[in-house]
């Protein structure tokens, strides 16, 4: 649904002022705990937050790309911590459902999904499996009309908050490729079902990931996500949820490069050496003006992909270049605030060196680097052969 | 019980205001613009007071330009029912304001009027009180505490000496202070809802009021620079100093 440009604006305005306010001053008591207050998870339930991209029908806000790309730049403006908790939900935890769901799993799970007291989990990874789909292990047999899942997976983001999970796993024992594999939606609470212990992550601190484990794990054929017509089908069903959530990714990189920005700005301003603000010295000033190139580049390919994509055009290629850049981007952006926060940006008090932990994550899932560099280059070359 | 509550639009408080270069007033051109926090706090009381099922209807009010619309808009996301927007150009003061206000509660005919103490633009404090005083209902003014008892209103005031309780019988006027409560965010899902609650548009005109400024403003000025403070080396020399050139003692 397309909002009115002073619906959007609204919109745009309380999430900044609920980020701003609410949550920036959380931060480094977020990190520190390694956990988000119950009343602030809470808070961001009462907002919405956690249904911009489900449908309005069951209780989302039904943004298109291009409104949910500019509230991301906002939630980029703190710690990623908050975004992930809420950032399943809004993507790869929810869009499966969306996209290629049945009418009973759409209006089972969304309501409760938008409205985050469910938290949905996507397992995709496993401990021998990351990019390469073909090495899945993950196995789903018949049984009746039952399937038993079996495997582990790795690295889930908030599957110990999850109430949900987006399973992977090969129906077709024989397949050795993508094609074999099927997406099922798994309550987080049948038997069989058991979370390893929390990872400890290098940054994100506050968000959580661990393993998620599946011993003789029995679904009907109804958990197949779209049905038993969509057997099989599962990483087709994946590709079409990444575009989303590659621009979503994309968005909130370049909110966080923002906000580094805005902090390197007040501090070359009242950092003084040799008796003036380290601001006035050149080499201070081509590290500002590098990140704000860069971070505005960044800005302008998201809103233009998210653009297009509300139009109905393809963007995979694009929404990969989004993500590659964008993630790359807020790498360097960081690497400067560091460098022009000098010692400041080292210690923990400033947050700085929080941030260039947080955002080293950006470059590595939902996709690394290197596996968009993949989609981007096999997509144009797959083009340049209908010349 | 049907409560009224006026917003206004006033500068954003993040907003470092700037006089316009021909002195007549503050810059507003491109400037953000939101809803007065003691109007938030006034709206939040109103919505407070439905949630807990003692009232049943909350009608916004705003006064001024179109854009107060979006004012209206806010208080529409945070609770409220419906909204009337006075629209005119006119440079509104306290008092005709107040009119304005008098005759929508003649024509709405509310329980219980709920507006913020001041505006944080002008700060006059004068709208609630000249409203009260139009009507000739009881007011509380700087309210850090409301209760609805049977047919009379509990009001908790922040005054010089602490704190002071006024029982108000009858219909009444409340003016908000900050510590009353603190404004919800309006939540997503309710901002999008709020395009669809009604918006009423009238003029001063409709209402039977002449909203002609009665005071005059010559100039607006920025606040004088503030100098530099020095150092004194002794008692002897701050006292000195103090006497013969701040010459205030």
């Amino acid at each position: 649904m397309a909002l009115d440009p002073e619906t959007l604006s609204q919109l745009l305005d309380t999430v900044r002022r609920f980020v701003d306010n609410r949550l920036r001053p959380l931060e480094a008591k977020v990190a520190e705990d390694d956990a988000i207050p119950a009343e602030v998870v809470q808070d961001m339930r009462d907002m919405g937050l956690f249904g911009m991209s489900i449908p309005e029908a069951y209780g989302g806000l039904g943004l298109a790309m291009s409104e949910e790309v500019q509230i991301a730049f906002l939630l980029g403006r703190t710690s990623p911590a908050f975004r992930s908790l809420m950032g399943t939900n809004n993507g790869i935890g929810s869009q499966g459902i969306v996209i290629d769901g049945t009418d009973e799993q759409k209006s089972h799970y969304l309501p409760r999904l938008a409205s985050g007291e469910l938290i949905g989990s996507f397992c995709l990874t496993e401990p021998g499996s990351g990019s390469d789909a073909g090495s899945l292990r993950t196995s789903a047999r018949r049984n009746g009309d039952d399937f038993l899942i079996n495997g582990t997976k790795r690295y889930i983001t908030n599957a110990p908050e999850a109430g949900v999970f987006t399973v992977f796993a090969r129906t077709n024992p024989d397949s050795r490729d993508a094609s074999g594999v099927s997406a099922f939606v798994v309550d987080a609470n049948l038997p069989g079902i058991s979370l390893g212990p929390n990872d400890h992550k290098m940054g994100q601190k506050g968000a959580h990931t661990c393993d998620v484990i599946f011993d003789n794990v029995r679904v009907p054929v109804s958990a197949i996500i779209g049905g038993e017509a969509r057997l099989h089908q599962g990483f087709k069903t994946a590709m079409k949820v990444l575009d989303r959530g590659r621009l979503h990714i994309g968005s909130v990189c370049v909110g966080v490069a923002e906000r580094l920005i805005e902090d390197s700005l007040r501090y070359s301003l009242e950092r003084e050496q040799f008796g003036k603000p380290i601001g006035e010295f050149q080499l201070i000033q081509a590290m500002l003006a590098d990140s704000k190139a860069e971070a505005y580049a960044a800005r302008c390919m998201v809103e233009e992909t998210a653009r297009r994509k509300d139009q109905g055009i393809d963007v995979s290629t694009e929404a990969a270049c989004c993500k590659m850049y964008a993630s790359e981007m807020v790498g360097r952006v960081a690497d400067r605030a560091v460098q022009i926060h000098g010692g400041a940006g080292y210690i923990a008090d400033y947050g700085i060196e929080r941030f260039y932990r947080d955002v080293r994550l950006f470059r590595i899932y939902e996709g690394t680097t290197q596996i968009q560099q993949l989609v981007i280059a096999r997509n144009m070359l797959k083009d340049a052969r209908t010349w | 019980m049907k409560v009224l509550v006026a917003v206004k639009r006033v500068v954003d408080y993040n907003v470092k205001v700037r006089v316009k270069s021909d002195k007549s007033g503050v810059e507003l051109a491109n400037v953000k613009m939101s809803m007065n926090p003691f109007d938030e706090i006034a709206v939040e009381e109103a919505v407070r007071l439905k949630e807990a099922g003692k009232v049943s209807e909350i009608v916004v009010v705003s006064m001024g330009v179109a854009g107060c619309q979006e004012t209206i808009r806010t208080a529409l996301a945070m609770g409220g029912d419906r909204g009337v927007l006075v629209q005119t150009d006119a440079d509104l003061q306290p008092l005709a304001v107040a009119k304005c206000l008098k005759a929508l509660v003649d024509k709405e005919s509310p329980d219980l009027v709920i507006v913020g103490k001041q505006a944080i633009d002008d700060d006059s404090n004068q709208t609630g009180q000249m409203l009260a005083a139009l009507l000739g209902w009881p007011q509380g003014t700087f309210a850090s505490k409301v209760e609805l008892g049977d047919g009379v209103v509990n009001v908790t005031r922040e005054i010089d000496g602490g704190l002071e309780t006024v029982a108000l019988k009858g219909k009444a006027v409340v003016t908000t202070d900050l510590r009353l409560n603190t404004p919800r965010y309006a939540s997503l899902p309710n901002i999008m809802k709020a395009k669809k609650k009604p918006i009423e548009t009238v003029s001063p005109a409709d209402l039977g009021v002449d909203p002609a400024p009665r005071l005059k403003t010559l100039s607006v000025e920025e606040p004088a620079v503030r100098q530099a403070g020095v150092k004194v080396g002794s008692v002897a020399e701050l006292v000195e100093k103090l006497k013969n050139e701040a010459k205030v003692i």
